[in-house]
This record gives structure tokens, sequence and C-alpha cells, in this order.
């Protein structure tokens, strides 16, 4: 049992590490401000949620367990509104969302 | 195992002060930033079950709430150049 | 007053997990700094139904269960498009109408999109979200509007 549970949250926490990495990667590789943050989005909820619920199992039914669920319940919770607040400023401040037409004429470009 | 988990997240972290030095823009650095410390809290949590000391959790805790107020500062310094103002209710026009 | 006592309890029961002392003396602290801290809120005048949203009740504890499947549905199609070499992205930006009469479930709509990789809302003003999307089809699924329905039930008919 002690041993599935392990497994478990290894794999957990692989698959957190990976959804981090794919958000590292899509931060440097997505064309504009926009379309970025959805890929900071990946490893604000899906890399944070299951790096946190590997070592929730890990941890068992003890204080630090809810200590974690508090930290992701944060996250969650901080995240969307800080994304709102950059997402709003940089669209009143004039950064213009790159839209699909122009991105398919020239990808290259940003 | 954390390890591994723990690379992960450098190399995250790594990519993200990549794309805070490239910009082009002042918001894509913001949002480089707030990535980075949303890694910090990662790192911080695993880099302590790594270590054998649980207790880092309460560092992280912090973290995850001094991230999000500085990320928000920063925001309304850049928004309105003053820390102390209101703002206008709504700036109106300016998305079309 | 019924939302000062909900405050004082949720504060204290997250003092007494964070604390991990269980003494007499430390946890009267803890009820008095829980108290202070509450007085103070209701001098400032925050304490009411969009501080201390207890009249959602259950309904939001059946929103979540939902919310975080679409979140890791939503995170493994970004993560397809962010790996394949093409790179296929189609970036939209559409205008939701808001199905919410509170501001406080229009908050929870709003982050709810934003919280969806693939999906951020950009502005929310009076009740109209404007929502940037990383592909046309999680356009296509804001404005189909399964989510905004869920969240308007969440604030009760």
């Amino acid at each position: 049992m002690a041993v599935a549970i392990d497994i478990l949250s290894w794999a957990l926490l692989l698959s957190g590490g990976f959804f981090v990495v794919v958000g590292g990667i899509g931060v440097l590789r997505l064309p504009d401000l926009y379309t970025r943050m959805h890929a900071a989005g990946v490893t604000d909820t899906g890399g944070a949620a299951l790096i946190l619920i590997g070592l929730m199992l890990q941890a068992g039914f003890t204080l630090i367990t809810v200590k974690l669920l508090l930290i992701l319940l944060f996250l969650w919770f901080t995240s969307p509104t800080a994304s709102y607040a950059l997402a709003n400023s940089a669209l009143f401040d004039g950064v213009k969302p790159l839209l699909q037409k122009r991105g398919a004429d020239d990808e290259d470009e940003g | 195992m954390f390890v591994a988990a723990v690379f992960a997240i450098l190399i995250t972290m790594a990519l993200a002060i990549a794309r805070a030095v490239a910009g082009p823009t002042v918001y894509d650095r913001i949002l480089a930033v707030n990535m980075f410390g949303t890694k910090t809290v990662l790192l911080i949590a695993v880099g302590g079950f790594a270590v054998g000391r649980p207790d880092f959790l309460d560092l992280a805790l912090v973290y995850a709430l001094i991230n999000f107020v500085g990320v928000l500062a920063v925001l309304k310094f850049v928004r309105y150049r003053d820390l102390g103002s209101a703002g206008p209710a709504r700036e109106p026009g300016a998305v079309d | 007053m019924v939302y000062a006592i909900s405050l004082w309890i949720a504060l204290y029961a997250t003092w007494l997990l964070l604390s991990g002392f269980y003494t007499p003396f430390l946890m009267g602290l803890g009820a008095v700094s829980c108290a202070v801290v509450v007085f103070i809120a209701r001098r400032m005048d925050v304490i009411d139904h969009e501080a201390v949203p207890i009249q959602l009740g259950w309904r939001i504890l059946t929103y979540w269960p939902w919310l975080i499947v679409e979140i890791f549905k939503a995170n493994i199609d970004v993560t397809r498009r962010v790996l394949s070499p093409s790179l296929p992205i189609s970036p939209t930006m559409i205008k939701v109408k808001t199905a919410q009469r509170s501001d406080l479930a229009k908050v929870i709509y709003a982050n709810s999109i934003t919280l969806t990789p693939g999906t951020v809302s950009v502005d929310v003003h009076e009740d109209e979200i404007t929502v940037h999307a990383i592909s046309a089809e999680g356009a296509a699924d804001i404005a189909e509007g399964t989510m905004n329905r869920k969240a308007a039930a969440v604030e009760g008919a």
C-alpha cells in the first residue's frame, strides 16, 4: 500500500514537473504577451496542483497536508486575479493582441 | 524523485528569467517575474521535502501571498505611476 | 452579524491549523487575536456578503470539482499546442455577456475563465467580459456558455 502511494506521488510529481517545464517553454516560444499568459497559466494551475498533490501524498494525513492545501488554495485564488490585472493593464496601455489573421501571415514576428 | 521535480522547477525559473530579460514589453517582464515567484513557492515546498524539513512550508505560504501583493503593487505603479493613487474608476474608450 | 461570526470561525480554524500549538493559553491568545481582527474589519466596514460569501454555501462545492476537471482538460490542450512543432494557435478575442447578476458571481466566472489555461479574461465591464483565447476552439467553448451557466447557478436562482 505504501509503495503504491509512493509510486502515485512520484508520478504526480513528475507530471507536475512536466507541466511546469511546458509552461516555461511556452512562455519563451509563444509570439505575444496574451498567448504567453496562457502558458504561464499552465504552470500556475496544472503544474502547481500536481506537484502539491504529489507532496500531499508523501505527507499523509498531517498538518503538513493542510498547509499544502492552503498553498494550493492561495495560488488558485491569487493567480487569476494577478493575470487579470496584468492583462487589463496591458490592454489599457495599448498592447495590442496578436490576433488570428496577422498571426498566420507573419509567424516569425515578435 | 524530489530532485527531478526540483530540476524541472529550476529549468522553468531559468526560462522565465530568459523571458524577463528578453521582454519586449514591461508586461512580459512582469509576467515572467510573477511566474518566477510561483515557481519559488513550489521550489521551497519541494525543497523542504527533499531535505526532510517540511516546516519550510510556512515560508512557501508567505511567499505565495507576498508574490501576489508584489505583482499587484508593481502593476499599479506601472499603470498609475503612483502607489498611493486610488486610480480613476474606469478609463473610457480604451477597449474597442 | 452572522458574517462576522463566520469570519471569526474561518480565521480561527486557519489559525489553529497553521499554528499547531494546542495549549489552552495559546489557543486563547489565538481566539482573542481573531476577535480583534474581526473587530477591526467591522470598523473598516469590509465585512459583507462579498468578503464572507457564506450565502454561496454548498453550491460552490459542487462547482469546484467540475471546474478542476475543466482546468485539467484545458491544461492538456494547451500543452499539446505549445509542444507541437507547428505551434497550432489561433489567438481570438471575443466578448461574452455574463449570465450572473451579482458582482461576486461575475468575479467567480471571470476568474474561472482565467484559471482555465487557454482562456484569459482581459476586461470586465458591467455585464460584458472580454476574453482572449489561445485558439478559436477555446473561444467557441466560452461563447457556447456552459461555464457561464454553471457560474450563474452558483449564486442561486
